[in-house]
């Protein structure tokens, strides 16, 4: 890890962690183990810092892509590396063990358990998917990418429940529905609705039971956080199973309390759109429909000042 | 090189109380574009607004006022926009500026903001038509019964008035943040490139572009580069480069496909492999590239160094200058505060002798490639008294020997970074934004370009 053997100056507090890819064979055992734990918490402390940053660029209403793809650069190497080192399976362990980790970042529990799977599937571990950064170019976006498209089915195309016809569209005309861009079948990336959650979770603690992203694909998805409330999940295929089974209406209620908490992400003609294509799924009653439009118009009216 | 730089007063100062840091957001400059003779300079903020500085012709009676820069027109070129489709709001900061080159006795300028592209025509007004028959002097109709006789009009002249209208606006091209414009050398067309797309528009039309470079993956998620910088070669009309977030530079040529996606030359040096950390992706990411005048070499800026590219060597650069190794080691608290992803711009002299670019503590950096010099200077009220001699600075490393006057790396202020600069394009005067000051520097002791 260092070259011959030569012991790392620190000038910096912060020093950043030099990584060279091979150990160094000279290097004594003792010396290199100090130096490499302490190596590997500077590691552990830059990747939360990355991943703390790319929440916030979710937070915010356009991210700056370059910075973005950058920092979501940085995580991918450092998760690389730890799989190498095998650190990430100590880690994985390590989290798996521990309930509800206080001083870690759920996204690195996620990302543990995902890659975990992938490893146990006998899959190399992914590398870290930068999904997420359509968050406000997604408009003009179609990603025909089957892969995604169950995901999508669960978040965009779920029918209104009657938690979410009550709980929103009440205050303002910028909505609490999340926003249902394009509402089209064959799979949009909606990573809108991802971002959602992410907030959700780091903000509230809500008594729901387990909800996941749902992810079919096991190791790549993922970008962000979400609450895992049971500490060990089952290998590759379970999880999907479990996935699966999680009720969709459970996203409406998540995707609904972010939307309360975020910025607003949907205009007043979003939510026209959302709710007019909306109108013709099941609902409980005809007319919970009719006065969910009739609550629209209001809204419109007031948001167009007439 | 001249290092002895005369200060010009700052203009500029609105938005700025001197007893507090306190700035006004929106004039805060992010670009700063001399035209191509230089008489006029035109700095873009982040409110929207382009102010336009014309240099005073030199007159004999007063030799120290030659050559000053004086306001010669401000008007808003972009306003806050809101997208409803996707409930974004678009921000009216101006991203880039450019001439074009002169045809006739108006000016024309391209401006953008992250989404929109407009044309804007500077033209002066110095006479005015008076002796109209139908309307009177304030231009009220006149009754026709009073008319007794004709009276052709004519021209009188009047106080010089400018005035600047939009005359094109290129829109909704693009899905991604404009970060570069550039008006290629056939004075017809011009690209603009945001962090995936560049397309080539026709200055004549609006309503449609061409998309000339797409490296926007299928899979969103597989997103690992993006477009930082891209410009025209000043000469050949088919050539264009642009530059990546990974280090990289693609030349290329419009000839040779529709769709450029392929380059026709890869500059990118080696990694060193024992200098490799975490954050060597980020600080090789490439925040500006430009042309030298001549068109033979490149110039390139990443976050702790500026390079000179030769068009014909595409596997290394020709010159590395490090503008603030003394950053290698806090790379990491750069990160933390966000510092390490500042996009520093870098700026040829006229004739390719010298390079320039900024850092932090309102400090900024000449390179002689010739003589291998280099000078700090430092774009502050303080240090910068009008006609003043600049003083050179240094920064010492820690632990390094400490001089008088040398400011330590600690102190260094990393909120008055100086991104924009521009150097004019025949004599040694430079323009440095610094915040929402703009500096504007003469070499008075070496005004020939050599």
């Amino acid at each position: 890890m260092f070259p011959k053997g030569t012991k790392r100056k620190f000038s910096d507090s912060g020093e950043e962690p030099v990584c060279s890819g091979d150990q160094g064979p000279s290097a004594s055992p003792a010396a290199a183990r100090t130096l490499s734990s302490s190596y590997s918490l500077q590691r552990q402390s830059l990747l939360d810092m990355s991943l703390i940053k790319l929440q916030l660029c979710h937070m915010l209403v356009e991210p700056n892509l370059c910075r973005s793809v950058l920092i979501a650069n940085t995580v991918r190497q450092i998760q690389e590396e730890m799989t190498q080192d095998g650190t990430w399976q100590i880690m994985t362990q390590a989290l798996a063990a521990a309930q509800c980790p206080a001083d870690r970042l759920v996204a690195t529990e996620v990302l543990c358990r995902q890659t975990d799977a992938a490893a146990q599937a006998g899959q190399s571990p992914k590398p870290f998917p930068v999904s997420g950064l359509e968050e406000g170019y997604h408009s003009e976006e179609v990603v025909m990418d089957g892969d995604v498209e169950a995901e999508v089915t669960m978040s965009s195309l779920s029918p209104v429940s009657p938690q979410l016809s009550s709980a929103s569209y009440l205050p303002g005309p910028f909505g609490m529905a999340p926003c249902w861009e394009e509402e089209e079948e064959d799979g949009d990336c909606e990573e809108d609705e991802e971002e959602d959650s992410e907030e959700s979770v780091s903000e509230e603690e809500e008594s729901e039971p387990d909800h996941l992203r749902a992810d079919s694909r096991t190791g790549e998805q993922v970008f962000g956080t979400f609450e895992i409330k049971h500490p060990a999940p089952p290998p590759d295929p379970a999880l999907e199973e479990l996935f699966s089974d999680v009720d969709p209406s459970y996203y409406d209620l998540d995707t609904v309390l972010t939307g309360m908490q975020s910025t607003p992400k949907m205009g007043p003609y979003d939510l026209l759109e959302s709710l007019s294509s909306h109108a013709p799924t099941a609902l409980s009653s005809s007319s919970s429909c009719r006065s969910d439009l009739n609550e629209l118009d209001h809204i419109m009216e007031i948001i167009v000042g007439s | 090189m001249g290092e002895d730089t005369d200060a010009t007063p700052t203009l500029n100062h609105h938005g700025f109380l001197p007893d507090h840091n306190y700035v006004t957001e929106a004039d805060i400059i992010s670009t700063v574009e001399f035209n191509h003779t230089g008489e006029l300079l035109a700095t873009g903020d982040k409110g929207g607004r382009v102010v336009i500085f014309q240099r005073e012709p030199e007159s004999k009676n007063e030799p120290f006022s030659q050559g000053e820069y004086n306001v010669y027109s401000t008007f808003q070129s972009h306003e806050p926009e809101f997208d409803y489709l996707k409930s974004l709001e678009i921000e009216e900061k101006i991203n880039k500026i450019r001439w074009l080159p002169q045809q006739n006795a108006a000016h024309f300028l391209l401006s953008t903001n992250d989404k929109t592209i407009k044309l804007w025509k500077v033209s002066e007004r110095d006479k005015r038509p008076e002796g109209y028959n139908l309307k009177d002097e304030e231009g009220r109709i006149k009754d026709v019964s009073t008319v007794t006789s004709l009276q052709v009009p004519v021209l009188k002249p009047m106080d010089l008035m400018v005035e600047v209208s939009p005359r094109r606006v290129f829109a909704n091209a693009h899905t991604y943040h404009i970060n570069s414009i550039s008006v290629n050398s056939d004075y017809e067309t011009y690209m603009s490139a945001d962090d995936l797309r560049i397309n080539l528009w026709h200055l004549d039309i609006t309503d449609r572009s061409f998309n000339i470079v797409d490296i926007k993956p299928a899979n969103m998620e597989d997103l690992t580069e993006v477009i930082t910088a891209a410009e025209f070669h000043p000469h050949h009309c088919n050539l264009f480069v642009y530059s990546s977030s990974k280090g990289t530079l693609r030349l290329c040529d419009m000839r040779e496909a529709a769709l450029c996606d392929k380059h026709s030359k890869l500059f990118e040096e080696p990694e060193d492999p024992s200098a490799r950390s975490f954050f060597s992706e980020i600080i090789s990411s490439v925040s500006d590239v430009k042309f030298s005048h001549s068109g033979r070499y490149l110039l390139t800026r990443d976050y702790l160094t500026a390079k000179v590219w030769d068009l014909n060597m595409e596997s290394k650069p020709l010159e590395t200058y490090q503008v603030h190794d003394y950053l290698r080691s806090k790379l990491c608290s750069l990160y933390e505060n966000d510092c390490i992803f500042d996009k520093f711009e870098c700026a040829w002299n006229g004739s390719d002798s010298v390079i320039m670019t900024g850092a932090y503590n309102n400090f900024f950096r000449m390179f002689d490639r010739n003589t291998k010099r280099d000078v700090t200077l430092e774009a502050s009220r303080e240090s910068s008294k009008p006609r003043a001699v600049l003083k050179p600075r240094r920064v010492c490393a820690a632990g390094g020997k400490r001089r008088k006057d040398d400011i330590s790396v600690d102190s260094l202020d990393f909120t008055k970074k100086i991104l924009h600069t521009a150097w004019h394009p025949n004599e040694n005067i430079i323009a440095i934004a610094a915040t929402n000051n703009l500096y504007i520097f003469q070499d008075k002791l070496n005004s020939e370009m050599h």
